[in-house]
């Protein structure tokens, strides 16, 4: 509680706390970064923790510009392209051809007409309806891991798998598969880096959310509290941000009307007429009913939150620093959201120039989705995955498949939830399926100096291939 | 070592019914409903009247649920599956069950039902199975999931295999020698070597069709597919599992006797039924309780569906089980005994109610029990 007025009073300085509104004040100028030491062992230590994996492109990158440029270029990435292969794979897909209205609109009209196609037509349409879903999911997939992979932009990259991770979708409900693409397109990525608020505006108002955790459902006289609940407990405040069963009534309440109409165009919609326009008091404050503005007022309390700044930050830290992060750090990172009214880069700057950052590096633990794309970052370098399709089986048998965690507390963070005997079995198995495709032994340098018992096995090795599968299974490469 | 050895023992004298023989060892497999499945809608308060006015949409009519006393009915879905291991005897319901938590979330709940610490002291250095595990030392344990389970980590070794994508491994016997070496002596070392370990143990106890037929296991089919192969691997070297099964979050259109709900149910009961009798003769040996982290709102929302409670109902099944009855405290289902006005009460707070089986499966007691579920005092529904 302490902390909370603390941060409180850091609030009230920087002038916020008493205007909600979401017009928010230009966001402040980075500061560079001063990186005391720039030795190459540190480097790729840097590249292992805040990109997808250190490979040899990524380590002329960060040798040229020295540590601290390449972070200030990762915190405002210009818009670079992919290696063309790549760029071009993407820009053939139908997410990237197509805008979102069409494909909702066509998705709507192919479920209608299955569901009132006759019996003996229903089940061929209605497969055809499920492939074209599972279809459109495979592209945003497939997209997502050829940026992870290629994309110097890594920190942008990362971020937005954070936020998609925090504010978590499951793609196998109702007609997501076919809403994934534009969601993180266009409601977590241009922000991913940006300010928390407009996260938050941005996913309460996309259809994936809306339809995901229920609120297309959600109108007055037939509450739905899924949503008001997870949006306190999952996405700002924390389950133990101090709200009650009350304020969760209350912010359902607060959200009646916000709907869905995929043939719209607009997707998401305000519907008055379902909207609960009473007056609601909502963590202590009375939020009078006056519609579709009432949502932006209880996003602004929320984002503005001392609870928030503290939850988001240590979320951030967990990440980017250890399992158990120092308290100090998020305390610092906490202070920064709250000043900066939840400025992304400047809590992320904040973290990367603390002593804490530095001491961490190479100490946490791989979850699958970090080592899958850390084996292939090494292993290609820039030359192109051939398919991305057994890299989406592989996430999957490794518990950890893209857009999937079926509940929405999205993909923990720690070492404790990944490295489980059969997890560290499956693993190494996934490290043979791509030890096995290359002919010469890969790059060692980003593991840092090998123990002596790894030096031992790896020179017991009777083909490279079996040398690449010792050097990926190694106790090295299971940390970032 | 004496003292283990002493305990094991002990479940001769006080479960002689269940453990004929020193060489038959109970075993135990905890079934965890995740989402919080609807209970009202499971075990059937049908003498309530309460019930028929506030869930005008889904509610289970009286004629369709499967009467089991004049005031409890069964939801049809389990009429081939658990209401025949009911009336053998080898099932029990516990209403009103579940953990004092109010958060009424599933994560803060899940997390606090698997630690199983008193409310307010929150440990993650260890969950109660695993503490269970350590308790009756050298015996199998294994969770039947992806992830360990927060009930199952902490300082004894449990193995952990996802039975849905079992396969051949491609990492030889030599390989798995020379990765295992690497990490002996590192914080790795023990989960890596019972990760091979399980591994070779699944292959060999599953066998080669089993493994092939993984393949196309049909969706619909997925848990029985699960629990068939559970039940090899527990009536062979695993004691004490774990398998968890998701999807019961029903906020929206969650159906009636037919429906949503009633499809799930389907398919966890033929599940739990293949698992009875795949288990062959350790079913006599064995105990399976089925949980969940709360009951629902006890009244229908406006989606014709429920939103997340309190209390809710635990199943018990096993071979030698004194089933065919609801036990453990219970109360007139109306609205006066309703918790908040929302939700099913807890009477059978799940500490007390676990360590109460516990005493009795495997002769737990005193101190031993108090390191399970420490400030706990057991609760015996002599369900063994």
């Amino acid at each position: 509680m302490a902390r909370f007025l603390l941060l409180s009073a850091a609030i009230l300085i920087a002038g916020c706390a008493s205007a909600p509104q979401s017009s928010a004040p230009a966001r402040a100028p980075l500061e560079p970064i001063a990186w005391p030491d720039d030795s190459r062992a540190v480097e790729l230590q840097v590249l292992n923790r805040v990109s997808w994996g250190a490979n040899s492109s990524s380590a002329a990158d960060i040798a040229r510009l020295g540590t601290g440029r390449w972070l200030d270029s990762q915190l405002r990435p210009a818009r670079a392209p992919l290696p063309a292969e790549m760029q071009a794979r993407i820009d053939a897909m139908t997410i990237s051809q197509r805008p979102i209205a069409d494909i909702a609109a066509d998705l709507e009209r192919q479920r209608r007409a299955f569901q009132s196609a006759p019996p003996e037509e229903r089940k061929a349409e209605r497969q055809a309806f499920q492939q074209e879903l599972t279809r459109l999911g495979r592209e945003a997939q497939a997209r997502m891991l050829l940026r992870a992979l290629y994309s110097p932009n890594q920190l942008e990259e990362h971020m937005t798998w954070f936020w998609m991770n925090h504010f978590s979708v499951f793609q196998f409900k109702g007609p997501l598969r076919g809403l994934l693409a534009d969601y993180e397109e266009r409601a977590i990525r241009p922000q991913a880096l940006g300010r928390f608020r407009d996260l938050l505006g941005a996913t309460a108002r996309h259809p994936a959310m809306l339809i995901y955790l229920d609120n297309a459902r959600n109108s007055a006289g037939r509450i739905n509290e899924n949503y008001a609940r997870e949006l306190m407990e999952l996405h700002t405040l924390g389950v133990e941000g101090g709200y009650t069963q009350r304020d969760v009534e209350a912010l359902a309440h607060i959200l009646t009307g916000w709907s869905v109409d995929l043939t719209s165009g607009q997707l998401a919609r305000f519907y008055p007429r379902r909207h609960d326009f009473t007056a609601k008091v909502f963590l202590g404050r009375t939020i009078q009913g006056r519609g579709a503005a009432e949502l932006d007022e209880a996003l602004d309390m929320l984002a503005r939150h001392p609870a928030t700044a503290h939850f988001v930050s240590r979320k951030l830290a967990t990440f980017f620093v250890a399992d158990e992060p120092p308290a100090a750090l998020v305390e610092r990172m906490a202070q920064t959201f709250a000043l900066s009214d939840g400025d992304i880069g400047q809590v992320l700057r904040t973290m990367f120039v603390s002593p804490e950052f530095r001491a961490s590096l190479g100490g946490k633990f791989k979850d699958p989705l970090h080592y899958a794309l850390s084996a292939l970052r090494l292993v290609l370098d820039e030359r192109p995955l051939p398919d991305a399709q057994p890299v989406i089986g592989a996430l999957a048998r490794m518990g950890e498949p893209l857009y999937a965690r079926a509940t929405p507390d999205g993909y923990p963070l720690t070492r404790t939830d990944w490295a489980s005997p059969g997890q560290l079995a499956t693993r190494f198995e996934i490290a043979r399926g791509i030890a096995y495709r290359v002919p010469v032994r890969v790059w060692d340098e980003p593991l840092g100096p090998l123990s002596a018992a790894t030096r031992e096995t790896l020179a017991q090795a009777s083909s490279p291939q079996e040398w690449n599968l010792l050097l990926l299974s190694s106790p090295e490469f299971m940390n970032r | 070592m004496n003292r283990r050895a002493f305990l094991l023992s002990l479940p001769l004298l006080y479960a002689g019914r269940l453990l004929a023989a020193p060489s038959a060892p109970a075993r135990f497999l905890l079934v965890f409903l995740r989402g919080g499945y609807d209970a009202a809608n499971v075990l059937v308060p049908t003498s309530s009247a309460f019930y028929y006015e506030t869930r005008p949409n889904i509610a289970v009519p009286k004629d369709a649920a499967i009467a089991l006393d004049s005031d409890w009915g069964l939801h049809p879905a389990l009429a081939e599956s658990l209401h025949p291991l009911y009336q053998r005897g080898e099932a029990a319901f516990i209403p009103f069950a579940g953990t004092e938590d109010t958060s009424r979330s599933h994560f803060e709940t899940q997390d606090s039902i698997e630690l199983g610490q008193p409310l307010g002291a929150r440990s993650y250095a260890s969950g109660f199975m695993n503490r269970l595990a350590a308790e009756l030392g050298a015996l199998g344990a294994i969770s039947f999931t992806n992830q360990l389970p927060v009930t199952f980590r902490g300082q004894a070794q449990v193995a952990n295999v996802a039975l849905n994508m079992v396969a051949k491994p491609g990492v030889d016997a030599r390989q798995s020698e020379m990765i295992a070496r690497m990490y002996r002596g590192t914080a790795l070392g023990a989960p890596v070597a019972e990760g091979f370990a399980a591994r070779d143990t699944v292959m060999r106890d599953l066998g080669d069709e089993m493994v092939a037929a993984s393949r196309n296991a049909v969706t619909a089919r997925a848990f029985e597919v699960q629990a068939k192969r559970i039940a090899r691997l527990m009536r062979g070297d695993y004691r004490l599992g774990f398998v968890d099964v998701g999807g019961w979050d029903t906020h929206v259109g969650e159906g009636g006797a037919s429906g949503q709900l009633a499809t799930r149910l389907e398919e966890l009961g033929r599940g739990l039924g293949a698992l009875a009798s795949e288990m062959g003769d350790a079913w006599r040996h064995t105990v399976v309780l089925v949980i969940s982290e709360f009951g629902r709102t006890f009244r229908e929302n406006g989606n014709r569906g429920t939103d997340h409670g309190h209390g809710t109902v635990y199943w018990a099944l096993g071979g030698a089980l004194r089933g065919a009855r609801v036990a453990g405290e219970q109360v007139r289902v109306a609205r006066e005994t309703l918790f908040q006005d929302r939700d099913y009460p807890v009477l059978n707070e799940y500490r007390a109610l676990l360590g109460g089986l516990f005493a009795r499966l495997y002769g737990l007691q005193g101190e031993a029990l108090g390191r399970i579920f420490p400030a706990a005092a057991p609760k015996d529904l002599a369900l063994v």
